[in-house]
């Protein structure tokens, strides 16, 4: 059984990291990053294409997590692949091991690096996520019984500082009904808004593991405000982190802080360093987490 | 309505070129090109201008009332035959379907003066937006009577994605997100608003598509 389900359901506070898979067959400089991180979390998360952009696929790089022992959360998003390619991959992870899916709807081909690319969004986020509840009740989407199920444990991404916060919640709501069990956010701020999101998905039974990003630079900042979706630094963060002597350090402080404040909110943390891989064990050990 | 745009001029010119032409016949449409300003008669004048300056000899032109119908097309062509026939080539201000109307109503090479651009809406004097993808199995009954295939850059049925904020697309950040407005739409209307829609069958639409009002019960049902 996937160690991420386990934990989150006994109540452990769980750390996922994030790997971005090369854009090229080299998997040397991946498979260093999942050796400094993997060992800090419960799973990682193999990005599929992300920001839109050329990488390995995620079910490759997964691959490459369980056999340096980590278990990965394979991501599906839907951009690139059509209802039958999505149930076949799907088929091809669990079989191969994978126990942990994420689904989310993809960033759109034109914010890549291939924008001529057409984006295939044959089903939406909340449609996968009932597709694999079938597949994990061993049936296909036709309602053809499958030749072998699969048992993944399902998660979708949220939101919890995006407004409109009603249209936000149903969308989440909507997830968990199609099968969605534990959700990542990306990077929160606003811990309130953390705590209201908690609260909700709380009440239907779902997991909620909080996103930190380690701001480094000015330039970070600026990257992640015009390219990142679902986020926005926030600008007493932004101005905290840019006016630092050493905006590198603070970033690292701000990233202690955030980390220490969920645990207190979140049923676990979900850890984006952006290239600063080597300072999560500090940040998860000056936050108590480790 | 078809919205159409003009096309890239040299491609006009380097289509005709292909062919050797020296003879140009052109085609409007009064339907859609016309709201459009695109094929209508004043675009046609000036596309027959164009070409005079281009070195081209213009031997006629023609609006029909709605180039995309077979029989009226053959009537229009019928009644320009000789301008048609001492031509090389002829060039068509209209949609696709207009185009390919008159590429089969006459023996002559016929090339597109004009890129199909989507169907959509008027919403002002010139100003034109994307309304439908003809999807052949319309959702606009659970949406509020505002289409996610198409104002939603991604298409998704069920939103908004992780882009939104703010209320806004992330994709088209001076747009509104369109499941924003729907969310708004069926609230303010009374209506269900928690409705997660199953996956479009995409079957509905394959290519190419026939339809025959012959065959089709007031029921909606096929004989």
């Amino acid at each position: 059984m996937s160690r991420l389900r386990e934990a989150l359901e006994r109540g452990e506070f769980v750390i996922t990291g994030e790997i971005a898979p090369p854009r090229g067959s080299d998997v040397s400089a991946m498979r260093e990053t999942m050796a400094l991180v993997g060992p800090l979390c419960h799973a990682l998360n193999i990005t599929d294409n992300q920001g839109a952009s050329l990488h390995m696929s995620s079910l490759g790089a997964c691959l490459v997590a369980l056999e340096m022992g980590f278990e990965p959360i394979f991501q599906q998003t839907c951009r690139d692949r059509n209802r039958l390619a999505l149930q076949s991959d799907l088929m091809a992870a669990w079989a191969l091991g994978i126990e942990n899916v994420l689904m989310v709807t993809g960033d759109d081909p034109r914010s890549g690096d291939h924008p001529q690319a057409k984006g295939v969004f044959d089903v939406d986020s909340t449609q996968l996520l009932r597709i694999a509840k079938d597949m994990n009740e061993g049936r296909d989407m036709q309602g053809r019984p499958l030749a072998g199920g699969t048992g993944f444990y399902l998660g979708a991404a949220m939101f919890p500082e995006a407004e409109p916060w009603d249209a936000q919640l149903a969308r989440t709501v909507g997830k968990i009904e199609a099968g969605a069990r534990f959700f990542q956010t990306q990077a929160v701020f606003d811990l309130e808004k953390l705590a209201r999101a908690v609260d909700a998905l709380h009440a239907h039974g779902a997991k909620v593991i909080a996103g930190v990003l380690f701001l480094r630079s000015p330039r970070v900042i600026d990257f992640v405000n015009e390219h990142l979706a679902g986020l926005r630094v926030p600008d007493h963060v932004a101005r905290r982190i840019k006016s630092a002597p050493d905006p590198l350090e603070a970033a690292i402080d701000l990233a202690v802080e955030q980390v220490a404040a969920i645990r207190e909110i979140a049923d676990g943390v979900h850890v984006m360093p952006l290239g600063l891989d080597g300072r999560v064990p500090e940040v998860l050990e000056r936050a108590g987490v480790l | 309505m078809i919205i159409t745009k003009r096309r890239e001029w040299q491609r006009v010119l380097d289509d005709l070129g292909s062919v050797e032409a020296r003879r140009v016949f052109v085609v409007g449409c009064g339907e859609c090109a016309t709201a459009a300003h695109t094929g209508g008669e004043p675009e046609v004048a000036e596309a027959c201008e164009r070409l005079a300056a281009s070195g081209f000899e213009v031997t006629g032109s023609c609006v029909p009332e709605v180039t995309c119908h077979a029989g009226g097309v053959r009537l229009e062509t019928r009644k320009n035959a000789a301008a048609i026939q001492d031509a090389d080539a002829l060039v068509v201000l209209a949609c696709g379907a207009g185009t390919q109307t008159v590429a089969d109503a006459v023996a002559k090479p016929v090339f597109p003066g004009l890129e199909s651009a989507f169907l959509g809406t008027t919403v002002r004097h010139g100003v034109f937006e994307e309304r439908c993808q003809m999807c052949g199995e319309c959702v606009l009954d659970a949406t509020g009577g505002i289409c996610p295939v198409t104002a939603c850059p991604k298409g998704m049925l069920n939103g908004p994605c992780g882009g939104m904020w703010d209320g806004m697309c992330d994709v088209l950040d001076d747009r509104e997100c369109v499941h924003v407005r729907i969310r708004a739409r069926l609230a303010e209307q009374g209506r269900d608003v928690a409705r997660t829609l199953p996956p479009k069958d995409h079957s509905k639409k394959l290519k190419p598509a026939r339809l025959s009002v012959k065959e089709h019960r007031p029921d909606g049902s096929v004989r």
